[in-house]
């Protein structure tokens, strides 16, 4: 049996900063989007929406839609096709006229133009029952439950010693409460899909995270076998999560091809409707309360979550799974309990969990560290767990303390005057913070990659993986060409359509883990294959062929990337404005494989991050039950002019056991602490303690 | 977005007669706003009059002194102007502090004075809105006002005017040039735009057929200083939470004028004219500007989401103030 450290795959193209080989198509405009795929004869779909929260549509009279010039078909649950019912409430639409959040598709107008369809569709008129709707988290809601697991497959809630006793007897303690908002992915590509149905077949163009996710979800409900949905993905414009599984559009897309069939209908969404059916991060409340001894060791940590779900289907954020790995002590809980709500279902958005779950623990670390008459950095370092501190398993690599270290020499840490409110550029009061970014290694089962030599020296490398934006085309060229031992240049990669072999999405920073893994297992046996035939390509050529191969430290070790993040902020003494004019994070995760798109993503994720400390932020009107502030105009996010100075590196880090690439995934490691540390800056700037997000500049005023 | 006519106007007159039959007509120059309300359905005009080619695309002196500025010229020009930059510099900080790049080169000098406001309750045919639909009700009483008036509002409507440039201009005095049905007249900016009262419906006192052609800023030695400081919550691309333009002629430690205007606080750029009185005579000292800003906010009525208005209005006032002199 080969060890971990010889299962390794020889970095060669791996690491080195390749550029992107879909750039030149990206830049001039040629790679095409999910609508902009060249289709004969197109028509264009407009969705119907509820404009109430919760009722029934009692009478839908499109009479006046269909009588307009160039309108194909109204779709409504009167004409909808049957689905089968998969129990999954969110996709399962217009199968009656009951209405379970505001902005829910009733139906749609198919016209030769989107014009006609847009002005149809406002032609339509919904009589409704209404029902009386609850859309409002609290803390105090007297209805919340538990879930039986929290998202993907965590456990609800956790408890180790005595969490409660050891706060009553603990030296120092904190106890406070901190919130994240309703957030919304906004990618540049809107949710978009050209769907057409052939010979009772689908083909869904679909701007989709996944391209099996898609069609596992899709095929079912229109009791259809997996291979009769073929979807295709070459390029997306962007994904955080809400793309990771089909949402209600695809679903009337197809649901308004099957009334034109034989025609492609388009429908891409408006940035109003991103904002009411492809789902959002949920508002957190996070109950934080640390004990310690005088010497800053932490003896307890408890986190108690409360969050939205949707009462049309659940899903159940897993924002405390941080808070059980991050730092050591023998005491500790950890809770979610949901409220069920007549909204929208929330769903992934990058991060989910850690990102809002690494807000107010690592807020609370620097309040506690203050507390203690500690440096933030110095209290994390005497926290450092020697194993996982709740399953007790050792890491399979953990250098957070490196990472904390080496950014404190970059950043300039070690001469701060820990005293807050007590440095000024004229109106603007400065101040420095720090915290912690973690996110877990996932490995996704079920991908398989088929690699063919040919006698002209190509390498056919075809797996069914996307590239979202981040960079895949380019890293799984690079990791086949190191497992082949061949030039990235001899190297044809295929991705992003189900015609190729099957393969998970884009989700949970795995993509390179549950892609790579197969196409390096099949390298080896296509190489070995070679080898059979004396190191030549016989004229068929050779096939290779391998699943995702089974890790066996996975259950020895826990998987987890690491990182510190530090920031400068700014804040007007006269007006609260706040600024960020320096970012700088140190990471540990793994080997990078490409070391101009990994840059890429950990610059990405710590602007997102940013833009959830200053300006993210959902505003759900209770009485209506929508987000009001539904545009791109009124719900901010970071700008060129909000983003200073942003500094990513990486340590060498060097983890034999996560998989034979040595890489732990950083689609989100970035995200993850960035606001917390931009919090910890303002307070150091002001001595104004701000606990729920975001940092808007009424926060701030005096 | 419902069907509509498209004409281009070869003249004023020309372009107020199609408007003037026309019930249904209205004007288009950048068209970034009213395109926007088209496509979400908040504007449904049957006839576009497009006056973006009109002559009315130079900066020029008046012979008297002062600058005309055509209702055709882009926003980003005239911010870029030389003229603007530097005798009026608080209209081209007004305007390069407002919207984006790409908008700018679109928006038009007209066009920018007569944009809408982005209450987000007015934009969302879904939601009741007295501006919108005259007697539905105000939805934003009892909803999300952080971007809404603390000055000047009523019970049928609580919006605040948008533009940035406006409150240069009432500040500087501007006059605007109307063409309209019967003849053309002058209109000072600082009266162009209407408080809402029973009327929200109303954003200005232009009739549906007056045609802006020209803005004329009066010659005025003090705005050679004048200065704009826009308050918002990003960086770049928002709205006014708070917006001073501004203007101080100091002498021995002494404030013989003020001038001063705020954005973002009411349905049309607020002359401060209690604070400007105030601090006309009074020594230019902190506790003076920050008397001026009280006795401008004495009568301001903050809604549950924007009572913070009041000190940032105040605080930015006086911080702008201290700048100045």
């Amino acid at each position: 049996m080969t060890t971990a450290e010889e299962s390794m795959l020889r970095a060669n193209a791996i690491g080195t900063p390749l550029t992107r080989l879909d750039g030149t198509e990206k830049v001039t405009g040629t790679a095409p989007y999910a609508v902009e795929h060249p289709v004969d004869s197109p028509a264009h779909l407009h969705p119907l929406q509820a404009a109430i929260a919760l009722g029934r549509a009692t009478g839908i009279d499109t009479s006046a839609a269909e009588a307009e010039p160039g309108v194909l078909a109204v779709l409504t649950h009167a004409n909808a096709p049957r689905l089968a019912s998969t129990g999954n409430g969110e996709l399962e639409i217009l199968q009656s006229g009951e209405v379970g959040y505001r902005g829910q598709f009733l139906g749609g107008v198919i016209a030769e133009t989107p014009e006609i369809a847009r002005r149809a569709a406002d032609l339509i008129r919904v009589h409704y029952e209404r029902y009386e709707h609850d859309v409002e988290l609290r803390a105090d809601r007297d209805d919340l439950y538990k879930p039986e697991q929290v998202n993907p497959a965590f456990d609800t809630d956790t408890a180790q010693g005595d969490a409660d006793g050891a706060l009553a007897s603990a030296a120092v303690t904190l106890d406070a409460t901190y919130s994240t908002p309703m957030e919304h992915n906004n990618p540049m590509e809107p949710h978009a899909t050209i769907a057409c149905w052939t010979d009772g077949e689908l083909t869904l163009h679909d701007s989709t995270q996944g391209v099996y996710w898609t069609q596992a979800a899709v095929a079912p409900l229109f009791e259809l076998d997996q291979q009769q949905v073929r979807v295709i993905s070459p390029h997306v414009g962007g994904g955080f999560g809400s793309k990771g599984i089909p949402h209600p559009n695809v679903v009337l897309a197809a649901m308004a091809a099957r009334l034109v069939p034989g025609r492609p209908v388009k429908f891409p969404l408006t940035r109003q409707q991103m904002f009411s059916v492809v789902g959002y991060r949920t508002p957190t409340i996070q109950h934080v309360r640390l004990g310690a001894d005088e010497q800053g060791r932490l003896s307890a940590i408890t986190l108690d979550v409360v969050e939205q779900t949707a009462k049309v289907k659940e899903f159940a954020e897993q924002t405390a799974i941080p808070t059980r790995t991050m730092y050591a002590a023998p005491h500790r809980r950890t809770s979610h309990r949901l409220a069920a709500l007549d909204t929208p279902v929330p769903t992934w958005m990058r991060a989910p969990g850690e990102c809002p779950g690494m807000f107010g623990p690592e807020v609370a670390m620097d309040e506690m560290a203050l507390a203690c008459g500690l440096d933030p950095i110095e209290f994390r370092v005497r926290n450092e767990p020697e194993t996982d501190p709740e399953s007790g398993l050792p890491f399979s690599s953990r250098n957070l303390v490196a990472c904390l270290r080496e950014g404190a020499r970059r950043f300039g840490w070690h001469d701060r005057d820990p005293r807050p409110g007590t440095r000024r550029h004229g109106e603007w009061l400065v101040g420095t913070g720090v915290a912690a970014s973690t996110y877990p290694v996932f490995a996704m089962p079920g991908s398989q990659a088929t690699i063919r030599a040919t006698p002209d020296g190509r390498y056919a490398v075809r797996i069914g993986a996307v590239d979202i934006g981040t960079g895949t085309w380019t890293a799984l060229t690079q990791i086949a060409a190191d497992a082949l031992e061949v030039s990235v240049g001899e190297v044809d990669l295929e991705i992003g359509s189900t015609t190729l072999p099957t393969a998970s999405g884009a989700g949970g920073s795995s993509g390179i883990n549950s892609w790579g893994s197969p196409i390096v297992a099949a390298a080896r046996t296509l190489r070995a294959r070679l080898d059979e035939h004396g190191g030549t390509v016989p004229a068929e050529g050779v096939e290779a062929t391998e699943g995702m191969p089974d890790n066996p430290h996975t259950s020895q070790y826990a998987m987890h990337s690491f990182g510190a993040q530090f920031a400068e902020v700014w804040v007007n003494a006269d007006t609260g404005e706040v600024s960020v004019p320096r970012l700088l994070g140190i990471f540990a995760a793994g080997r990078i494989i490409n070391a101009r798109t990994g840059r890429s993503q950990l610059l990405g994720g710590m602007t997102m991050g940013l833009s959830m400390a200053l300006h993210e932020e959902s505003v759900l009107d209770p009485r209506f039950g929508h987000v009001v502030n539904h545009d791109l105009a009124e719900y901010h996010i970071a700008t060129n002019a909000d983003v200073g100075s942003l500094e990513v590196d990486w340590l060498d880090e060097h983890d034999p056991y996560v998989n034979p690439m040595g890489s732990k995934g950083i689609g989100e490691l970035g995200i993850t602490g960035t606001a917390a540390a931009i919090t910890n800056a303002a307070y150091h700037a002001t001595g104004i303690r701000v606990r729920e997000l975001p940092l808007h500049p009424d926060k701030f005023l005096r | 977005m419902i069907p509509f006519d498209y004409r281009r106007a070869t003249d004023a007159e020309a372009a107020v007669d199609l408007v003037h039959g026309h019930p249904g007509a209205t004007f288009l120059g950048g068209g970034t706003n009213l395109v926007d309300r088209m496509k979400l359905g908040v504007s449904e005009p049957e006839m576009l009059v497009d006056v973006s080619r009109l002559p009315y695309d130079t900066v020029e002196p008046l012979p008297g002194g002062g600058v005309r500025i055509g209702s055709a010229v882009p926003n980003s020009d005239l911010a870029a102007h030389p003229l603007i930059r530097e005798q009026y510099p608080v209209l081209s900080q007004a305007l390069l502090a407002g919207a984006s790049g790409q908008l700018r080169n679109l928006a038009t000098t007209g066009g920018n004075l007569l944009q809408r406001t982005r209450c987000v309750y007015f934009q969302d045919v879904t939601t009741p809105c007295n501006k919108r639909e005259p007697g539905s009700g105000c939805s934003a009483r009892g909803g999300y006002t952080r971007q809404h008036a603390i000055l000047g509002a009523s019970q049928a409507c609580v919006a605040t005017h948008p533009s940035d440039m406006a409150v240069a201009l009432a500040m500087l005095d501007a006059t605007v040039q109307v063409q309209g049905p019967d003849g053309s007249r002058k209109i000072p900016v600082a009266e162009l735009h209407r408080l809402p009262g029973d009327e929200p419906e109303r954003d200005t006192v232009l009739g549906q057929a007056d045609l802006i052609t020209a803005v004329d800023l009066p010659e005025l030695a003090m705005a050679t200083r004048s200065t704009y400081r826009k308050v918002r919550d990003r960086a770049s691309y928002a709205f006014a939470l708070v917006s001073v333009a501004a203007a101080l002629d100091v002498a021995d430690g002494t404030v013989r004028q003020a001038r001063i205007a705020f954005g973002g606080l009411a349905h049309k750029p607020w002359r401060a004219a209690r604070a400007e009185e105030t601090l006309r005579g009074a020594p230019a000292t902190e506790e003076a500007f920050r008397a001026a800003a009280e006795a401008e906010l004495a009568e301001a009525t903050p809604l549950a989401d924007n009572a913070f208005k009041v000190p940032m209005s105040r605080n930015t006032l006086v911080s702008v103030l201290r700048d100045l002199a």
